[in-house]
């Protein structure tokens, strides 16, 4: 077995508690310490994503339990891609935390940082639908901490709806789970898409129900459309490097969503017929309208930019509700891309927020403007899918991908309208906070006056904790993720084509979870079908020679 | 017994969701509460409801035992509801000290958020 797989998820869980526990006063010790931990998770990520890189499927047993009992890590192409992208994400947020001193207006958000990365990585590793939703819980648990992050009467009250929402939530993940199992009797992904393919279709109904309300689970996470309404008010009065850090949490529920209905209640899969692509293509379609409409009538920058996430993700579950395995590759390169965007846009937000406040009108002028509206254009431009940027190139790939949907037209006549309305969102509140203040009388209007470039000496800004130039480092790191992931759209697009073909052939995920089991397939999926004692049968079936293994 | 029980997680259920559905934090977190009782009975039923039976497999003898993983399942899931009851009830305080209110949902006039409105 290979002890790299859990590695991504033990530095950062002991990190945390090790910052918490001794490195309490220290700032700057607790920097030091998280940074490092990020960078090795990207060292560990990057040879994660190379073992993965030729399509193996590796399987992690924890405590050495055989698959169907124990709880199971996979990696393959889709979680090493997924767990990259999360650490590198983390890093630049990470470098924003700290230099605008962000992490130091409140208690322990390193650990909270550290935490939060345990419970994406998770989730994104995690081969059994539990482990799952305990992981989803890990990474919610720190980002209530995160989200309220600084104190402030606005925070608190978002984060209250923010908790209160993902209770909810949580509980219609048990709800869905304990449905599920009680008609599988299982819960590790791999064997669940075993036993449920193997389904009497006309006996579906209580596997459906509990399908259904996953998929709502999952949508709720990505903020689609009925559900999305928890989303603006947490993102924008969450501190700007959490938010940024978000960005990830709704390529979460994408992922979960990704994977579970290829795997599980895949399109081919009697049970499911019509269950998902119906209705998810409809409400992602409206997902993307309302992000886009949010983007031109936001007051505030940070509405702005979270509607902006919402659009972003909005197309990225179009994407991903077609099923086929074109729209699904086009979707996880749209993926990094509005990850990256996203994080950067909520990271410049900030930017001109510590400068000027968050309204968006016209203002007098603030520092580094030029600099901050030259990456500001940048960011949105991505955002909105235009030229020369990688959102042009998802964005096109997804539209190239709907060719033969059936509702091909309005995906086309959504994606586009929406990108205009978005350029025309970010064009005015680009005009407004940048242009628009020259008019006006230049005065000094600047919240923190230390963050000014001009009056720190080059020479220690790279050292001291208030240094101006990390932010920049930041948002620059961001945008070059941006650029590579245009210049290299070749490679990209072809890892992530094999990526999605894999996902859409899971025989070989399947076999390779479940290798030690020599399972019955038939008889037990006869037993298995409505019998009201199934798990009783499946116990009883293999449980005593997983004993007998040990 | 099966009457009992669906009755049971169905109340809870429901007075759970009517429960959030209020407009001051307090019954909001009760209403949560309320709901994760209702989903630990119901993950507990979902192992099928056995009485007097040990949830342990006897190679030797046919005897009833009783589905032993919901049980797992009952007390992460216990174990997580109660945690996170315990961070909204401080965060909801916290919200509601510093803005001498306890409504849920957020009055428009305060929209422009600046670092510390």
């Amino acid at each position: 077995m290979n002890h790299l797989l859990i590695a991504p998820i033990v530095l950062p869980a002991l990190v945390a508690p090790f910052i918490i526990m001794t490195l309490r006063y220290h700032i700057d010790l607790q920097r030091i310490f998280s940074l490092a931990s990020n960078v090795l998770l990207i060292a560990i990520a990057l040879a994660l994503a190379v073992q993965a890189a030729d399509g193996t499927v590796q399987v992690y047993e924890l405590g050495d339990w055989q698959a169907p009992f124990g709880i199971v890590l996979v990696l393959d192409r889709l979680s090493a891609m997924m767990v990259l992208l999360t650490t590198l994400l983390a890093l630049a947020v990470n470098l924003y935390a700290v230099g605008s001193n962000w992490d130091a207006r409140g208690a322990n958000f390193h650990a909270l940082f550290q935490f939060q990365l345990m419970g994406i990585i998770g989730a994104f590793l995690t081969g059994d639908a539990f482990n799952l939703f305990v992981f989803f819980e890990v990474l919610l648990i720190a980002s209530y901490g995160l989200m309220i992050h600084g104190g402030g009467t606005r925070r608190f009250q978002a984060g209250v709806q923010y908790v209160v929402y993902n209770l909810i939530g949580s509980s219609l993940f048990l709800l869905a789970l304990g449905t599920i199992y009680s008609v599988t009797g299982t819960l590790n992904m791999a064997d669940l898409a075993v036993k449920v393919a193997t389904l009497p279709v006309e006996d579906s109904a209580l596997i459906r129900v509990g399908a259904v309300m996953l998929l709502l689970v999952f949508a709720i996470k990505a903020a689609l459309l009925p559900l999305h309404f928890w989303l603006p008010a947490s993102y924008a009065n969450a501190p700007a490097p959490v938010a940024a850090l978000f960005a990830i949490m709704t390529k979460v529920g994408a992922y979960a969503i990704l994977r579970m209905y290829t795997l599980v209640f895949g399109p081919d899969v009697a049970v499911a017929e019509g269950l998902v692509g119906d209705w998810l293509l409809p409400a992602a379609l409206l997902t993307v309208a309302i992000g886009a409409i949010g983007v031109l009538g936001s007051r505030e920058i940070g509405k702005l930019v979270s509607f902006g996430a919402i659009t972003s993700v909005g197309t990225l579950l179009t994407a991903i509700s077609m099923f086929t395995p074109e729209a699904a590759a086009a979707a996880l390169y749209y993926a990094v891309h509005s990850t990256f965007a996203a994080a950067a846009l909520f990271l410049i937000a900030d930017m001109v927020r510590a400068r000027q406040g968050g309204e968006i009108a016209a203002q007098p002028v603030m520092a580094q403007s030029g600099l901050i509206s030259a990456l500001f254009f940048a960011a949105a431009i991505a955002t909105a899918g235009m030229p020369p940027l990688s959102g042009f190139l998802g964005k096109l790939l997804i539209l190239d991908a709907a060719r033969d949907q059936d509702l091909s037209v309005w995906i086309w006549a959504v994606i586009l309208g929406s990108s205009l309305v978005t350029i025309m969102g970010f064009a005015r509140a680009g005009t407004l906070l940048f242009w628009k203040s020259h008019g006006l009388a230049h005065a000094d209007t600047m919240k923190e006056p230390e963050i000014e470039l001009e009056s720190v000496d080059q020479a220690d800004a790279p050292q001291g904790p208030r240094a101006p130039a990390l932010p920049f480092v930041a948002v620059f790191a961001l945008l070059a993720g941006l650029v590579s992931l245009t210049v290299f759209a070749g490679p990209m697009t072809r890892y992530t084509a094999a990526t999605a073909e894999a996902l859409f052939a899971p025989s070989a995920y399947i076999e390779t979870v479940l290798a030690n089991v020599d399972r019955p397939v038939t008889d037990e999926a006869e037993t298995q079908g409505g019998e009201h004692d199934a798990p009783a049968d499946a116990a009883e079936g293999t449980a005593p020679e997983s004993k007998e293994s040990h | 017994m099966e009457f009992l029980v669906a009755s049971a997680v169905g109340l809870l259920t429901a007075a759970g969701i009517y429960m959030i559905l209020r407009k001051r934090t307090f019954p909001v977190i009760l209403g949560t509460s309320l709901l994760s009782y209702a989903v630990n009975v119901f993950l507990f039923a979902s192992g099928r409801l056995v009485v007097d039976a040990p949830p342990i497999l006897n190679k030797y003898a046919e005897v009833p035992y009783t589905d032993p993983l919901p049980q797992a399942l009952v007390l992460t899931a216990i174990v997580i509801s109660f945690g996170m009851t315990a961070v909204v009830v401080m965060i909801a305080l916290g919200a509601y000290l510093s803005a001498r209110d306890d409504r849920i949902d957020m009055t428009e006039q305060a929209e422009q958020v600046g670092e510390d409105a």
